[in-house]
């Protein structure tokens, strides 16, 4: 009898998710939920200004306050050889200042007290006496003469620059410039914005003294570079070292780096030798921890009257605040800016880009993005639309002049990466007829005589997720692959264990549907853990989309492997040889004789109890995976949107996607990430970002000044799906997470520039808040978005 | 947290700078000693050890803490656990019978209206208020009730299904009974 997939919730069922039973009960398990005997509580002193010399720290008053059991600062940390550790981009940031405060929301000082109300007690009284220095909020200011050096801790470090770094073909680049008959340009700024899910960062560390035994309970998205980072920075043997990442309450990037209060945490508990609990107010979230974007771009197109791309010059000067600690394991400077126009066609490309440090929080993480191609893809977008108006050409001619057709994968791209597969004309013609293309075009000609502004915006891209292959990316050496590990037991069910983590993603239902997939065992008879070090094999983690093409590509091959061990059984079971025994889902049987056979579950029975001559006992196994590239899913996203002309207020009409991420392990939860990513998308364009005032004081340091978007501002979206398997994913699977917030800005900017066409503006940058939209209707200028911004307004 | 609440004692009956109150949580009625700046987020979490009520923003933003405040939905990480004092406190672990979830809850799980799960439980409570007030709400209606409320993942569009389904099922069971 042949099994229904879909009904075993194997590939392609929209699986209920497993992780919902407790979560709808308030049954999670957050790190502010653990408590453990004798905990204590850490709060932290942050800096005020966002330059200046420390010139001193009085914490006298801080220990007087009764149930203050320790107070740290800077200098105590310095003893202990912690008062900096390195970052992922091989820079170093300090944990508690010593010297100086380089951002606003630094950590000063720490105190670790009963309860948290009497350690923040005790954080009011700590003095420290600072003498301000100018700050610097922008690449500008950073790179002019006779500016103050921010990282003066540092040797052979004389300027404020960070990198100077290019990738692709600059003569070949300017020949194309030189043949072309019309040069495009555009310049514009991609804001700086916070990840911010709503859980914030925090961390009880554990430091048992009988075992020497360290267990860290905190909200990592990759426990075993964070167990690695901790061993390398406390000189903690790693054995001794456990990671533990229970429920996140989101991520979405911010919570991949290693920050300050895990390790003061941790320094702490080693102390006083016992539980010490730190749980960051939304505040230190928002204004000290792992920002994205910040990227300034000066790009141009070089072009053939008919809209034909010959050639593209990228520019970009990046903000990376005090200590470059950008979580991004490539080899290239600026992440994967250069998969900018994988998808279109282009012969030759040159990006240029400068990274620099400023008086900022650090962190560049990749919020919801697989370094920094949300700023790739969003420049890239921009750019061709730039081009299609000042050609003159309608804004899908010139991607479908432009794109890499179906038959001419595999596609190397100017950049010099390898896409491989994707049907971007379908995409993007199903995308227009679902959102009415032509008729919308003409409502809006009609609008328009009545003084109404109507406009549609499209953004196509493909993007690389899914790293690595190890020999272009690891984190601290360490190879971008992933792991998971199988065990059936003898009743045919099973505990699966990976090396990414979960932050919402629900890997607990997807995993488990492709071992059902795989091996015909109801999903449900599956458990699946993730993010205790102690018992998952060793992983990279869960960020930049990498979980499926990585991870869940290793759930695959180990279960072709525990099949493969099943396979050997089952012989011995038919007694038949093993070449004469075939596979259907969930049962073997003889290839003469059909209706012979035994399921994988009599097959697991058997691992125990009736194991043939010879044969190691038991139905268990692991897999590493390294993958042979990245994964290239494509997306189409178009919105149509309304401004009002006397207030610069829009509205977005319709918002359309078409996703290809080749094989849905969950069509369910794809469309959720879908959805998530466009409101993130929606939200950048429109409402969330992060600036700073001129003397380096962030402008959106709490959920009055950072907006995102509520039920009732977020609009609609009609989703639509292309399937077009990822030809080396075990099961043709794709990324999916980060596609909409990647793709999704630029439909909407190049919505509301459209409908602007003839005002004179070019230009506008994110977000575009209602003054912006009316600055540049009224005015017929570009609107820039820089900090410092005018305090005035 | 010994300094902060403590189930109240004949000892420590006389100690000054605590204030007795006595609040309703999920149908059960506690007497608890507290510091008058005590928040009740803390209160619940710390002190009843329900950590379903999740503090995500610190000044009323997100909705992470929302609980039913004599029906009502309210922020608890900005009411002081004395403001509580004689009240009824609903929080996610009361909204399940015994044997049956809330048809909200059951909403919730069969659209994907959750992904991470963190502000489920305060965007659950704000649901149920809203259909006891409005068994029979508009999308725009719904979007308006949850609008103090925010969540990172989900988009809201499976949210609002889930409130509007949970409407309709709700609306079924009483006309039914």
């Amino acid at each position: 009898m042949t099994i229904d997939e879909i009904k075993i919730g194997g590939l392609g069922a929209s699986r209920r998710r497993v992780e919902d039973n407790r979560f709808i009960r308030g049954a999670g398990n957050y790190v502010d939920d653990i408590v453990l005997p004798g905990m204590l509580h850490m709060e932290i002193v942050r800096s005020p200004l966002a330059h200046a010399r420390i010139k001193s720290i009085d914490v006298t008053a801080a220990w007087a306050i009764p149930g203050v059991r320790l107070v740290l600062t800077g200098e105590m940390m310095a003893a202990r050889n912690l008062a900096w550790m390195p970052t992922l981009s091989y820079d170093t940031q300090a944990v508690l200042a010593t010297d100086k405060v380089r951002f606003q929301g630094q950590e000063v000082a720490a105190v670790i007290a009963d309860d948290p109300y009497i350690a923040k007690d005790a954080c009011e009284a700590i003095i420290v006496d600072y003498e301000p220095l100018p700050a610097i909020v922008n690449p500008t200011q950073a790179m002019a003469a006779g500016a103050p050096v921010i990282r003066d801790d540092k040797e052979n470090q004389p300027d404020n620059v960070i990198f100077d770094w290019d990738v692709g073909d600059k003569d070949g680049t300017d020949r194309a410039f030189a043949a072309a008959d019309v040069v495009s340009e555009l310049e514009l700024h991609y804001p700086r914005s916070h990840p911010s899910p709503i859980e914030t960062c925090g961390s009880i560390a554990d430091f048992d003294r009988s075992t020497s035994k360290l267990t860290v309970y905190m909200t990592t998205q990759a426990p075993h570079i964070i167990r690695a980072a901790v061993a390398l920075v406390a000189e903690l043997p790693e054995h001794m070292i456990r990671i533990v990442s229970p429920d996140l309450g989101g991520g979405f990037g911010n919570k991949v780096p290693v920050y300050p209060g895990y390790v003061v945490s941790i320094l702490a508990s080693i102390l006083l030798e016992r539980p010490v609990k730190w749980i960051e107010d939304k505040t230190g979230n928002l204004i000290s921890t792992g920002f994205g974007r910040d990227v300034y771009l000066k790009g141009q197109l070089a072009l053939r009257k008919d809209g034909k791309i010959l050639g593209v010059r990228m520019q970009t000067e990046s903000d990376h605040g005090a200590f470059f600690s950008d979580a991004q394991p490539s080899k290239f400077k600026i992440g994967l800016m250069h998969s900018a126009f994988a998808c279109y066609d282009v012969p030759t490309a040159h990006l240029t880009s400068r990274g620099f440090y400023t008086n900022k929080a650090p962190g560049g993480v990749a919020y919801r993005c697989s370094f920094r191609v949300t700023e790739a893809m969003f420049f890239q977008e921009r750019m061709v639309q730039a081009a299609a108006d000042d050609l003159g050409i309608d804004q899908a001619e010139i991607r479908r002049l432009n794109f890499v057709r179906d038959d001419d994968f595999p596609h190397r791209t100017p950049f010099g990466f390898l896409t491989d597969s994707g049907q971007y004309g379908k995409c993007l013609e199903m995308g227009l007829e679902a959102i009415g293309y032509e008729d919308f075009l003409k409502q809006k000609e009609e609008a328009k005589k009545n003084g109404r502004l109507l406009g549609i915006g499209i953004s196509t891209m493909t993007e690389p997720l899914g790293a690595g292959n190890s020999r272009e990316y690891d984190i601290l050496g360490i190879k971008m692959f992933d792991s998971a590990e199988l065990r059936v037991h003898m009743t045919g069910k099973a505990i699966l264990r990976t090396g990414a983590k979960s932050q919402g993603q629900g890997h607990e239902t997807t995993w488990a549907q492709i071992v059902a997939h795989e091996l015909g065992i109801p999903a449900e008879d599956i458990v699946v853990e993730e993010g205790d070090t102690d018992t998952a094999p060793f992983g990279m983690g869960t960020y930049a989309s990498r979980s499926t093409p990585v991870a869940g590509a290793a759930v695959s091959m180990v279960s072709r492997k525990i099949r493969a061990k099943a396979r050997k059984i089952a012989a011995h079971l038919l007694e038949v040889s093993e070449e004469d025994v075939e596979w259907e889902l969930g049962r073997f049987f003889v290839r003469s004789a059909p209706d012979l056979g035994v399921t994988i579950q009599e097959c697991a029975n058997a691992a125990y109890s009736n194991i043939p001559d010879g044969m190691e006992p038991g139905l268990e196994n692991n897999a590493y995976y390294d993958p042979p590239n990245l994964t290239w899913p494509f997306a189409c996203y178009i919105a149509t949107v309304e401004i009002d002309p006397l207030t610069g207020v829009w509205d977005v009409l319709n918002m359309v996607a078409v996703d290809d991420c080749g094989v849905r392990i969950n069509p369910m939860i794809v469309e959720g990430q879908i959805m998530g990513g466009l409101t993130e998308a929606y939200a950048m364009a429109s409402m969330q970002f992060i600036t700073f005032d001129s003397e380096g004081n962030c402008v959106g340091s709490n959920y009055m000044d950072y907006l995102l978007p509520t039920a009732w501002e977020t609009p609609g979206f009609e989703l639509h799906e292309v399937v077009t398997p990822c030809p080396h994913h075990p099961i043709g699977a794709k990324g999916i997470g980060e596609c909409a917030t990647v793709g999704g800005p630029a439909a909407f900017v190049n919505a509301v520039m459209d409908a602007l066409q003839g005002a004179g503006v070019r230009n506008i940058d994110m977000p575009l808040l209602p003054d912006r939209v009316y600055e540049g209707l009224t005015e017929g200028r570009d609107v820039s978005g820089a900090p410092p911004i005018r305090t005035d307004a | 947290m010994t300094s902060l609440f403590s189930e109240v004692t004949p000892e420590a009956a006389n100690e000054v700078a605590v204030k007795r109150i006595t609040v309703g949580i999920n149908g059960n009625k506690r007497t608890v000693d507290v510091e008058p700046r005590l928040l009740l987020a803390h209160l619940i979490r710390q002190g009843f050890k329900l950590t379903g009520t999740h503090t995500g923003c610190d000044t009323t933003n997100c909705g992470a803490c929302t609980v039913l405040f004599d029906g009502v939905p309210a922020k608890s990480c900005t009411v002081l656990a004395v403001q509580a004092n004689g009240h009824e406190v609903t929080t996610v672990e009361g909204l399940a019978s015994a044997s049956e979830l809330h048809p909200v809850q059951e909403g919730f799980k069969d659209e994907h209206g959750l992904q991470c799960g963190f502000c489920t439980p305060g965007m659950m409570l704000t649901a149920k208020a809203l259909l006891d007030e409005n068994p029979d709400p508009t999308e725009d209606e719904v979007r308006w009730a949850l609008s103090g409320n925010l969540c990172r993942c989900t988009g809201y569009q499976n949210i609002v299904k889930a409130v509007l389904g949970a409407a309709a099922k709700l609306r079924e069971q009483n006309g039914a009974s």
